[in-house]
């Protein structure tokens, strides 16, 4: 990550709107241009090697698009579900395991997300990553090395009481709204 | 399955909802918090928040160039595929649906293996890195005095224990790592059924069951 991290202000969800609406192909270009590369890298940071790492973000984004019907944008930003593909799709090819999902939500039926609902949480997430952009970058480092990886579980016990404690009130406030997406 | 459920009180650390979301526990791990999460909307919602980070993380992680033809590889993948269907699972009544995933059934088809002193246990087919075990504590019963040389999680799916640290009822999840040494002790109004995740073997303290240790796996 850059210190100059930038906010994509483009509407994602709009994109994928598309693609579940139409099969818009050029709105899958932009997400594609945008976000492969992003996967790509954070998969190689993750210890995948260049080929492997090729494959697997194609893989990603043919299921973005295949599942676009299943997203909802009151749960998570479009970065936050294709991260959620991103790590399955590791642990599938890299680790040859199974994912254990929780249960799903008894969701209602079909129901439309609600539009302020959606922009709320996609602003949030934006914040998130700018909080996180901002973090000192020792602290950031961490977090990072945490989900790409490379720190074992026992020193994510020890360690990440600080950085999750300094990031905590940042957090808090996408977790009500999320929380509140989950009532 | 959050329906008449008793109050859980006893979560998820941070810690382990950030190596779930950043997906690098061994499967045994990844089961059993995926079961509690199943019963706990508090720890879903914390765990909304992890997978956030790691969003906000893939937004912000340096770019690696795509192949040159990447994209219309991907689109020829795409071309004539039909939209995947919300994963249908088998609901199984009483039971989360990642435990019931494992288990294949309801937990009357469980085959259990005594272990000694009324305890029975099941070993679920997973990674090899950690086990992931049913465990059948009858009314009133103990496990036998155990430590643990690594993290064991131990959620309960059916009537409640105690050991030294609490009292823990059905949904609740006990997180213990090697500076526990105790004795889950079943409640006494029914028998007790819980899932439980280790990395390491557990220590007994007992000489029997130290020797039985190796032949029966736990």
């Amino acid at each position: 990550m850059t210190a100059q991290h930038k906010t994509d202000t483009r509407d994602w969800v709009a994109h994928i709107e598309r693609i579940r609406d139409q099969e818009d192909r050029r709105a899958f270009a932009e997400l594609f241009a945008h976000f492969a590369p992003r996967i790509k890298g954070f998969l190689i940071r993750s210890g995948t090697d260049m080929a492997l790492a090729e494959e697997c973000t194609q893989d990603v984004m043919a299921t973005l698009w295949q599942k676009s019907h299943l997203f909802d944008p009151t749960r998570a930003s479009v970065a936050t579900w294709i991260f959620t593909i991103a790590r399955n799709r590791k642990i599938d090819l890299l680790r040859k395991q199974r994912r254990p999902e929780p249960e799903d939500l008894p969701w209602g039926p079909e129901a439309e997300p609600d539009q302020e609902e959606a922009l709320g949480l996609q602003q949030e997430c934006a914040r998130l990553g700018r909080a996180i952009a901002e973090l000192p970058e020792k602290q950031r480092e961490l977090i990072e090395r945490a989900y790409f990886g490379d720190l074992s579980h026992s020193e994510i016990a020890e360690e990440t009481g600080l950085p999750l404690g300094t990031i905590k009130s940042r957090i808090r406030l996408a977790l009500d709204r999320l929380r509140h997406a989950m009532k | 399955m959050t329906a008449a459920m008793t109050k859980i009180t006893h979560h998820l650390t941070d810690a382990l909802l950030m190596a779930y979301s950043a997906g690098t526990l061994p499967e045994a791990f990844n089961l059993t918090i995926a079961t509690h999460l199943s019963l706990c909307d508090e720890c879903r919602a914390r765990l909304g928040a992890f997978d956030s980070v790691g969003g906000a993380l893939l937004e912000g992680c340096d770019t690696v160039a795509m192949a040159d033809d990447s994209l219309e590889a991907t689109l020829a993948r795409i071309t004539g595929a039909t939209p995947a269907a919300a994963p249908r699972r088998k609901r199984v009544e009483g039971l989360p649906a990642p435990l019931a995933d494992y288990i294949g059934g309801s937990l009357d088809a469980v085959k259990w293996r005594p272990v000694g002193m009324g305890v029975k246990q099941a070993i679920l087919r997973t990674s090899r890195d950690a086990t992931a075990r049913l465990l059948y504590i009858p009314a009133g019963a103990a496990v036998p005095d155990h430590g643990h040389r690594g993290t064991e999680l131990t959620l309960v799916l059916r009537g409640a224990f105690r050991d030294e640290t609490d009292r823990f009822g059905p949904g609740d999840i006990e997180v213990a790592d090697e500076s526990l040494h105790h004795t889950p002790v079943a409640d006494i109004g029914a028998d007790c059924i819980c899932l439980a995740a280790t990395d390491a073997p557990l220590r007994f303290r007992g000489l029997i069951p130290r020797i039985a240790q190796p032949f029966l796996r736990i």
